[in-house]
C-alpha cells in the first residue's frame, strides 16, 4: 500500500498539475470551498422566504427545499450536465456543471440549516427589535443574523463535510477530483484495487474527521458562551434535516 | 434537442419494461440495504449503550468511518476492492448472482447504518437516566429495560431523523448506477442514450424520485402523528 502511495501521491494530491488540469485532493477542496461559498448567500435568501409570513414566498421556498430533499443528488448532475449548457448557449467544463448543480443542491440543505438557526432563537429577540422600532431587514440585519449565524456555525462546518463527501460524485461527469484521479491510479495498476480505494477512503476519512471533530469541539465551546440557550442549541444540533449526506 | 416534449418514445416497447425493472431494482435496493442498515444501526446503538469500554470504541470508530467517507467511495472499495480478497469460488459465485446489486446493497447498508445507529443514540440520551433506573429496581434485567422501557421512547424520539434518513438511503441507492447496478438512474440513462430524450428520460426518474421521497416522508409522519397520540 505504501508503494502505491509513493508513486502517486501527486497525483492524487494536485491530479496532473502543472503538467495538465488542476484534479485530486486540490480540486476537491476548491470545488467544496466553492460550493460552501456560493450557495450561501443563496441559502439565506431561501431561509428567509422559509420564515417569511408572505405565503407565496413560504411556499415555493417550500417547494424547492422538498424537490431537492426527494431527488438523488446524481440526478441533479445529469439535469446539471444536460441544461446548464442549454441555458448558457454554449458547451461548458465538467467542472462548471458540478459547481452549478453543488450550488443548487446545497442552497437548499445549507438553507434549513440556517432556517434552523433563526427559528432556535428566542422569539423575544424580534418582538424586542421590533418594538424597538427597527424595521424587518434591520432586525434581520442587526439582531437575527448575527447571533443565528454565531450558533450555526458548527452545523456549517457538518454541512461542509457533506459537500466534500458529494463533491466525489464529479467522478461520474469525469470531473478529475480525488476520486477520479483514484480510479486513474486504479486503472494504471489494474489489480490492486482494494489498496487504491482504501487510500482513497482513509484520505477523505482524514480531511473529513478533523472537520467534524473542529465542528464539534465549536459545538461545545458555543454552547458553554451561550449557556441560558443551551436547549435551543440541542435543537439546531437534533435538527432532522441537518444531517444526512 | 428537438423543441416538443414527446414522451412516447420512453413508455413505448422495450423501454417501459426496463423502466419497470429499473424500479424494481431500486426498490429491492432499497429494502435488502435499509433492513441490513436498521438491523445493524439497532445492534450498534445498543452495543454502545451497553457501556463496555471495547464495544463503545468499535461502535464509534465504525460511526466516524462510514460517517466521513463518501457513500460513493465506500461502494467503489466494495465493489471493486473486496472482491479481490475473496476466495475465487466465492467471487464466482458473486458475478452469477447480481454481484453489484449485492455489494451495493452492502455499501449502503452498513453506510446507513452508522447514521440509524447515531438517530437512536441521541434518541436513547433524549430518554431520562430514571427510567431506566425505575426498570432496573422493578426487576427488569438490561435487555428487558431496553426491550420494554428504553428502546420504545427512544424509537418515538429518533423517528423524525431515522425517517429523513430512510430517505436518504432510498436517494442514494442511485450511486449503484457508477457500478453498473441497473436500478433506476442506471436505466435512465441508458434509455437516453437510445433514444436522445434526455429531458422526458430525466423527468421520469425525477419524478419517481421525488414521488416515492414524498410519500415515505408523508408515511413517516402518519408513524410519528400515530405514535406521539400513543404515548400520551
Amino acid at each position: 500500500m505504501l508503494d502505491i502511495i509513493q508513486d502517486n501521491w501527486l497525483l492524487l494530491l494536485v491530479g496532473q498539475y502543472p503538467k495538465g488540469p488542476l484534479g485530486g485532493l486540490a480540486l476537491t477542496l476548491i470545488l467544496s470551498v466553492m460550493g460552501l461559498v456560493l450557495s450561501f448567500p443563496i441559502s439565506i435568501g431561501i431561509a428567509l422566504c422559509r420564515t417569511s409570513p408572505i405565503r407565496f414566498l413560504y411556499a415555493s421556498s417550500t417547494v424547492l427545499v422538498y424537490i431537492v430533499r426527494g431527488v438523488p443528488l446524481v440526478m441533479f448532475v445529469f439535469w446539471g450536465y444536460f441544461l446548464v449548457p442549454v441555458l448558457v448557449g454554449h458547451s461548458v467544463t465538467a467542472f462548471t456543471t458540478l459547481i452549478c448543480t453543488l450550488i443548487v443542491y446545497e442552497s437548499a440543505y445549507l438553507s434549513e440549516v440556517v432556517r434552523a438557526g433563526i427559528q432556535a432563537l428566542p422569539k423575544g429577540q424580534v418582538e424586542a427589535s421590533r418594538a424597538l422600532g427597527m424595521g424587518y431587514w434591520k432586525t434581520m440585519l442587526w439582531v437575527i443574523m448575527p447571533q443565528a449565524l454565531y450558533d450555526m456555525v458548527p452545523s456549517i462546518i457538518s454541512q461542509f463535510v457533506s459537500i466534500i463527501k458529494e463533491t466525489s460524485i464529479g467522478y461520474v461527469i469525469s470531473v478529475q477530483e480525488l476520486t477520479f484521479s483514484a480510479n486513474q491510479v486504479n486503472n494504471n495498476l489494474l489489480t490492486r484495487p482494494f489498496p487504491v480505494f482504501l487510500i482513497l477512503a482513509i484520505t477523505y476519512f482524514l480531511v473529513c474527521f478533523v472537520l467534524t471533530q473542529c465542528a464539534q469541539h465549536l459545538e461545545r465551546t458555543i454552547t458553554r458562551k451561550r449557556t441560558p440557550k443551551i436547549t435551543q442549541l440541542r435543537s439546531i444540533a437534533n435538527d432532522s434535516v441537518l444531517d444526512g449526506q | 434537442m428537438s423543441g416538443r416534449l414527446d414522451f412516447d418514445p420512453i413508455f413505448a416497447g422495450p423501454f417501459s419494461h426496463l423502466l419497470v425493472s429499473g424500479a424494481i431494482k431500486t426498490f429491492e435496493l432499497t429494502a435488502t440495504s435499509w433492513t441490513l442498515a436498521v438491523g445493524l444501526g439497532v445492534v450498534l446503538a445498543v452495543l454502545r449503550a451497553s457501556g463496555i469500554p471495547v464495544a463503545t470504541k468499535a461502535v464509534a470508530a465504525f460511526v466516524a468511518y462510514h460517517q466521513n467517507v463518501p457513500m460513493l467511495v465506500q461502494i467503489l472499495l466494495w465493489y471493486f476492492g473486496v472482491p479481490t480478497l475473496l476466495p475465487d469460488a466465492a467471487q464466482s459465485w458473486i458475478n452469477a448472482h447480481d454481484g453489484e446489486l449485492i455489494f451495493a446493497s452492502i455499501a449502503v447498508g452498513l453506510c446507513m447504518s452508522a447514521y440509524f445507529s447515531e438517530d437512536l443514540r441521541s434518541g436513547l440520551r433524549s430518554v431520562h437516566h430514571g427510567q431506566q433506573e425505575a426498570a432496573r429496581s422493578l426487576g427488569l434485567s438490561f435487555f428487558g429495560t431496553m426491550r420494554y422501557v428504553t428502546l420504545p421512547q427512544a424509537i418515538r424520539n429518533a423517528l423524525p431523523t431515522f425517517i429523513n434518513h430512510t430517505v436518504l438511503l432510498f436517494k442514494n441507492t442511485s450511486l449503484a448506477m457508477t457500478i453498473g447496478a441497473a436500478e433506476m438512474t442506471y436505466v435512465v440513462r441508458e434509455i437516453e442514450n437510445e433514444t436522445f430524450r434526455t429531458f422526458e428520460a430525466y423527468a421520469v426518474a425525477t419524478l419517481f424520485y421525488l414521488a416515492v421521497s414524498l410519500g415515505l416522508m408523508g408515511l413517516g409522519a402518519l408513524v410519528e402523528k400515530r405514535i406521539q397520540n400513543q404515548g400520551r
